[in-house]
């Protein structure tokens, strides 16, 4: 047996589009015939351009968007949960174990409540915990995990720098007991300094907790920091896959290495050796048919320019996946 | 030769109900014509307070010191008090880019409207020729379809677009000096490396002197010829790009760049700087980095050490006390 704890399985999102009420309804497609595997313990990052459909997956994984065909399956000791096909009960059970933290921790904590309740909320939402000397137990624990100083929870969040918050904000997605974090863009708002931290943070812990992260983010060097495997997204589809090492120090797929090039070196000597990719994003109301990069591609190859080469991932070394276009 | 501009001993406060805030203190900068002169440094460290200083656009309740001078073109600029003198700076000589194109135009105006009513303000030219002017510009930060572009509105552009139509406007102008205050980091990465190229071959075209305001040292050292370093409203370390991020002396500019996940060196651990940025309103006196300095330097942790920016070498100076420690660490 695999050590999945989250199986997903041809997933594709669709909203549903209407420019004003006479035009005709249309169909955006956000996430295209998704399949990942994220093992238990790992740190397993998305990353892509905004309009990618990073987020739209995420929260399809955590059952927060509508999957429109496909499914994601949820491994616990005992028994899966099928996202697509849940009960109330069961999705309650899920929201225990599945939690997410968002980008921004300004936007993210009540102005009116004390950290003490912002980190509580949940235990109480989701009746955890049966007492409130209970609740108080948990939450001066998981706060003390967080590095959080047991005098900070009589305050309210205006109290707090960036850092600080978004260590409030992990407390209050861990306080639950989750097996399962999403992390979307969890350090973009933050400093270089405190960013650091927070990623250290996380990693601590990932150990301590044995927790399983789904990590969000639009920076590559960050992610390929912290993250075990990586998944890169372009226009809904995932174009390339592997273990991260491997996958930064051997792109494959023409997408991958025009945004590895195009991080500002921090050498000053080595100015401009960017792929520069011609244009931006198409619309996911349209996207073009077969490879969706191909419009953006520095060299399409004959075949993938009209567009008849169908994406679909193949293995070009083991666990590492690259859309076919650019792997023939 | 003198400089296209010069801030001397620039200090900014603000009076607020809690108190007075210090948010720049003892700046002294100059950029001359055709140099990028990039400022890092964190939120909150009075980066864009002084790029606004320039252009005298700092709130109401803002105070300067008396001794300071700002000094563009042979004038200062801290004198300007009438609508008529600031005029000649806002948008004539110096004209600024900001972080979020979509905050920064008129959403219920047409972008080409904006950009004929700037022109028709500074230059003295005729509704045609400043259309003509705009289009030209729309064209040359490349813009595909620049007469349509003229004639929409900012919400109709992606963000990539909306920069570039920004940094239209702001040229269409001829400002002698252009104020960016982080204009890529809304963006993507491989929009960013296309922003970054543009304003690169702008600059070298224009002949303009350059404030490229970023947090992200990547950045920096792609477009910048000279670094500040500025830390809690003080420049703790300034000199040419490639010294300062190749040896760098000052705790602080270490520790940012140890703290910067590198791509090319996965097995370094990211070591952030310890602590929290201190609130302005109380602001350790002294070396404004010793409560969050790794190497305590025993004279400067109470504060007795003044900050003052000493040159190490030719164009590369650090701040005093920053020298001490940075030699302990």
């Amino acid at each position: 047996m695999d050590n999945n704890l989250i199986s997903v399985n041809n997933v594709s999102v669709n909203f549903d589009y209407q420019e004003n009420f006479i035009s005709k309804k249309q169909k955006i497609h956000a996430v295209n015939n998704i399949n990942i595997k994220i093992q238990k313990g790992s740190f397993f990052g998305l990353v892509g351009e905004s309009g990618s459909g990073k987020t739209t997956l995420g929260r399809a994984i955590l059952g927060a968007n509508k999957i429109s065909s496909g499914n994601v399956i949820f491994h616990d000791n005992e028994r899966d949960y099928d996202l697509t096909n849940m009960n109330k009960q069961d999705l309650k059970e899920y929201r225990k174990k599945a939690q997410l933290i968002f980008q921004d921790p300004y936007a993210a904590l009540s102005p009116r409540m004390t950290v003490r309740d912002i980190i509580a909320e949940p235990l109480e939402v989701m009746k955890i915990t049966n007492s409130r000397q209970e609740t108080d137990e948990r939450v001066r624990d998981i706060a003390a995990k967080c590095r959080l100083n047991i005098e900070h929870l009589r305050r309210f969040p205006h109290a707090f720098s960036g850092g600080q918050r978004q260590r409030i904000s992990i407390a209050r997605a861990l306080v639950s007991n989750p097996k399962f974090i999403v992390a979307d863009e969890s350090v973009a708002a933050l400093d270089v300094s405190i960013q650091a931290d927070i990623l250290n943070l996380l990693k601590q812990l990932q150990t301590e907790l044995n927790l399983t992260y789904l990590f969000i983010s639009h920076d590559l060097s960050v992610v390929a920091h912290v993250c075990d495997v990586v998944a890169v997204m372009y226009l809904g589809h995932i174009v390339e896959m592997g273990p991260s090492r491997q996958l930064f120090k051997n792109p494959k797929h023409s997408y991958t290495k025009a945004l590895l090039s195009s991080i500002p070196s921090i050498d000053p000597e080595k100015r401009s050796q960017a792929i520069e990719l011609k244009g931006e994003i198409p619309s996911a109301l349209n996207p073009p048919p077969g490879c969706v990069f191909r419009t953006r591609c520095p060299n399409p190859g004959i075949d993938c320019k009209g567009g008849e080469i169908k994406m679909g991932l193949t293995e070009v070394e083991p666990g590492h996946w690259v859309d076919q276009c650019c792997a023939l | 030769m003198s400089h296209l501009l010069e801030v001397k001993n620039l200090d900014v406060k603000f009076d607020t109900d809690e108190g007075r805030i210090t948010a720049v203190e003892n700046i002294s900068l100059s950029v001359d014509q055709g140099e990028v002169l990039g400022i890092v440094g964190e939120s909150g460290s009075g980066k864009s307070v002084t790029a606004k200083s320039i252009m005298k656009l700092n709130p109401g309740n803002t105070s300067y010191n008396e001794d300071a001078e700002i000094i563009l073109d042979n004038e200062n600029v801290l004198q300007f008090t009438s609508k008529q003198d600031l005029k000649k700076i806002r948008g004539g000589k110096v004209s600024m880019i900001f972080q979020e194109p979509m905050a920064s135009f008129a959403p219920a105006i047409k972008i080409g409207a904006q950009m004929v009513e700037q022109l028709l303000i500074h230059k003295n030219i005729n509704k045609d020729e400043a259309k003509s002017i705009s289009i030209n510009m729309l064209k040359r930060v490349g813009i595909a379809d620049a007469e349509k572009r003229f004639n929409q509105y900012a919400f109709e552009l992606s963000g990539g677009m909306r920069q570039r139509a920004m940094i239209a406007m702001a040229l269409s102008t001829m400002p002698k000096l252009l104020l960016a205050d982080e204009p890529t980091t809304a963006l993507d990465v491989t929009i960013q490396a296309q922003v970054i190229n543009l304003i690169k071959d702008i600059i070298k075209e224009y002949q303009m002197g350059v404030i490229f305001i970023t947090h992200d040292l990547g950045v920096i050292a792609q477009v910048a010829d000279h670094v500040a370093v500025m830390y809690l409203g003080s420049v703790v370390e300034k000199g040419p790009v490639n010294e300062i991020l190749k040896n760098p002396k000052h705790p602080y500019t270490k520790g940012l760049l140890q703290a910067l996940p590198d791509i090319n060196n996965l097995d370094a651990p990211l070591s952030p700087i310890p602590g929290n940025i201190p609130s302005p309103l109380d602001r350790p006196t002294g070396c404004v980095f010793r409560t969050r300095c790794p190497h305590h330097n025993p004279e400067g942790k109470d504060g007795k050490i003044e900050m003052k920016l000493i040159e190490v070498e030719p164009g590369h100076w650090v701040d005093q006390c920053g020298i001490k420690c940075g030699q302990n660490g």
